[in-house]
């Protein structure tokens, strides 16, 4: 097998594992699109809000010890215990859900038919004020994420052996694959089975479908539409804390992890703002798409092509179908 | 009192379509006018001009630039970052490759040629619409900025990759380079400002201001009442990108003389410039002054009354900053969806009634 066929199946395999996530942070924007018809811009800053409260919690930080300090002149900063990550994880989904209550008590309500424009910019603001809390609160450092279930099982991290040798047996070529890429795209398999299963099979779920297809119709049986949007927040905000993790843990919390946001605008784009299954698959493309285009048309053009081929790869595809791949056909009437 | 149109008659159409029908806003235009023409030059400092006056002055060319494209035509945009960059980056290779010609004219060449670039990116608009056009426009941000970095023609081969503005001068007073007087890029970019005031406000209110609000109040209904989509919608991105590369090419030559494009028109100046006009109120002219303000001038007061009365950290100040305005854009949103133009709009209606409002 050839050397340069291999490296390419190589770069395959990763542009698909770096498509997994991809597809998870534009689940989040899927999920509020369908039930509330909001376009979340803030859907990165939520994971990025997300993992810096899970390292906070887990490593005892001090809420807003930055701005306390600053006020009162003390020097805390940890209460100096660390608390276990599965707790630590429970405690960030009540955060999660608090804020998800928040932010349709003190913003989403008062935006009721409004625009959708008006409810994207509203959304933007979100995203800046989301920000600057999540620094004031943690403060802005980068962070390590540790994220273990017991003991010593952690999230892996570092090359996966058993495909290197397993791969090198076969074709004479070790493939690199990160431990840490398999890990999530279970866990993204795993999230994806359980929110369809949630969605299909329980009574929350089947509301929320209600709500998606038709607001007055699900008012009028009866569906409390204020749960159900402060319900989706917090699923999106939970779907957000998944990713936060996965990406956390593989490049260090930090502010870019908001950026994660805007990868998965083109995701959306090609895949259709209200399909799951277009989420999913418009996450692969890309991710497949701007590896493969980074490996053969990089060199020529000076690299670093990845921050816009994705969005460049949907436009074009825009133009030849408006509603993305897997998108309900817009009909428009006067 | 004297608030009032009552006296004041008009005896033409043209008098009747006046921009300020009141006699008293008039004189309070022109006013502001005089100030800022024959009064501000002389007092200005360097602090001023460099901390408040002169982005003030672009940023306000920026937002009535995106202002006609979002505000009046109703096609949001997500890239003025990378189009102000274009603007940059024509003056600069105009500046070096035509050093003969006045920077007054490579200025203007530059805004003609962000047009063009923004035409380009604008013409999926025909079939993309609402969130799908605003996440397009990112890719030409994106790919914009990422142009700039790595195609080394644009930047003349220099080894830092930066792109640096040569002294040039008009009428014999230096406006570009180390060696300027703060009177002089303040009345430079002051005349630019007044000019493309001038011009959006008599577009928009002209027959090509009309035809850009019908299709943004519903385009299907304005394509049957005879608007054209096509010439309506590529009209408004060629003004909006002639306005936004006249800001940038500004904000290069003679505000910050040296640039680094993904530093100076990253990801964030647009947002900047969306929050502006969102602030300010989308389709005014007026609101795009207001917000080029509000958000020139929030940073400093933050940093006075933070930095410099408080003694708090200057990144904590900065995280307080981000907290403050998206909570402002989020607040302006719900509570006066039409900005601050809204608000002196409500606050002239009282004014004529005032003080016997009943």
């Amino acid at each position: 097998m050839p050397e340069q066929l291999a490296f390419a199946m190589e770069v395959f395999l990763n542009g698909l594992m770096s498509g997994v996530l991809y597809a998870l942070v534009a689940l989040g924007f899927v999920l509020i699109y369908k039930a509330s018809g909001i376009f979340n811009f803030a859907q990165g800053v939520m994971a990025l809000f997300a993992a810096m409260t899970l390292v906070g919690i887990q490593n005892g930080q001090v809420p807003f010890a930055h701005l306390i300090n600053a006020v009162l002149g003390t020097h805390i900063h940890h209460f100096g215990w660390h608390i276990h990550s599965v707790l630590a994880l429970i405690l960030t989904v009540g955060v999660m859900v608090l804020l998800a209550v928040a932010i349709q008590k003190f913003v989403f309500r008062h935006l009721v038919g409004q625009e959708p424009i008006i409810l994207f910019m509203a959304t933007i603001g979100l995203a800046y004020f989301l920000e600057g809390f999540a620094d004031l609160m943690w403060n802005s450092e980068i962070k390590k994420l540790e994220f273990c279930l017991a003991g010593t099982t952690c999230l892996p991290q570092g090359i996966n052996l058993a495909i290197d040798e397993a791969t090198y047996n076969w074709f004479g070529y070790g493939f690199f694959i990160d431990n840490l890429d398999i890990t999530a795209t279970i866990v993204a398999i795993i999230l994806v089975i359980a929110l369809v299963a949630f969605s299909q099979y329980t009574k929350q779920g089947r509301a929320m479908r209600a709500v998606a297809d038709d607001h007055q119709a699900a008012l009028s049986v009866g569906i409390s539409l204020n749960f159900i949007w402060v319900l989706v927040w917090s699923v999106a905000g939970f779907v957000a804390l998944v990713a936060g993790i996965m990406w956390g843990a593989k490049s260090g919390v930090q502010f870019s992890l908001s950026l994660i946001a805007l990868k998965a605008l083109p995701v959306l784009m090609l895949g259709g703002f209200t399909s799951i299954p277009g989420a999913i698959i418009g996450g692969l493309i890309i991710g497949v798409g701007e590896k493969l285009f980074e490996f053969w048309v990089g060199p020529l053009v000076g690299g670093a092509t990845e921050n816009w081929f994705a969005y460049v790869l949907a436009l074009v595809f825009l133009v030849f179908r408006p509603q993305g791949l897997f998108g309900e056909k817009i009909i428009e009437r006067v | 009192m004297f608030y009032r149109e009552a006296g004041d008659f008009k005896t033409s159409y043209a008098a009747d379509n006046q921009t300020f029908p009141i006699k008293f806003d008039r004189m309070g235009y022109y006013t502001a006018l005089v100030i800022a023409f024959l009064v501000v030059p002389f007092i200005i400092n360097d602090y001023w001009a460099n901390a408040i006056l002169l982005p003030f002055l672009i940023y306000a060319i920026a937002a009535l630039g995106l202002n006609i494209l979002v505000g009046y035509c109703g096609q949001v945009s997500l890239g003025t970052g990378g189009f102000m960059a274009v603007g940059a980056y024509a003056c600069y290779k105009l500046m070096t490759s035509m050093p003969e010609v006045n920077i007054f004219f490579h200025i203007i060449i530059s805004g003609g040629i962000t047009g063009l670039v923004c035409v380009l990116f604008g013409l999926p608009s025909l079939r993309i619409k609402g969130f799908y056009l605003a996440v397009a426009t990112l890719a030409a941000q994106f790919f914009l900025v990422w142009l700039f970095n790595r195609v080394p023609w644009f930047y003349n081969y220099s080894a830092s990759g930066q792109i640096n503005a040569p002294e040039r001068s008009v009428f014999g007073i230096e406006v570009t380079g180390p060696n300027t007087e703060a009177w002089a890029t303040y009345l430079f970019c002051l005349v630019f400002l007044v000019a493309s005031a001038l011009i959006a406000r008599n577009m928009t209110r002209g027959m090509a201001g009309r035809k850009w609000m019908a299709i943004r109040d519903m385009d299907i209904a304005a394509e049957i009442i005879g608007v054209n989509p096509l010439k309506a919608k590529i009209s408004a991105f060629a003004v909006s990108g002639f306005f936004v590369g006249i800001s940038g090419a500004l904000f290069f030559s003679v505000y910050l003389g040296a640039v680094e494009v993904g530093e100076a028109f990253g990801i964030n100046k647009s947002f900047l410039v969306l929050f502006m006009i969102i602030i300010g109120g989308l389709g005014s002219i007026f609101g795009s002054f207001a917000g080029a303000a509000f958000l020139v001038l929030l940073p400093v007061v933050l940093k006075v009354v933070g930095v410099d009365w408080l003694g708090w950290p200057t990144d904590m100040v900065a995280h307080l900053q981000l907290v403050i305005v998206g909570g402002m854009i989020v607040m302006f949103l719900i509570l006066e969806p039409h900005g601050l133009a809204q608000l002196w709009r409500v606050t002239k209606q009282k004014l004529r009634l005032w003080p016997f409002p009943h």
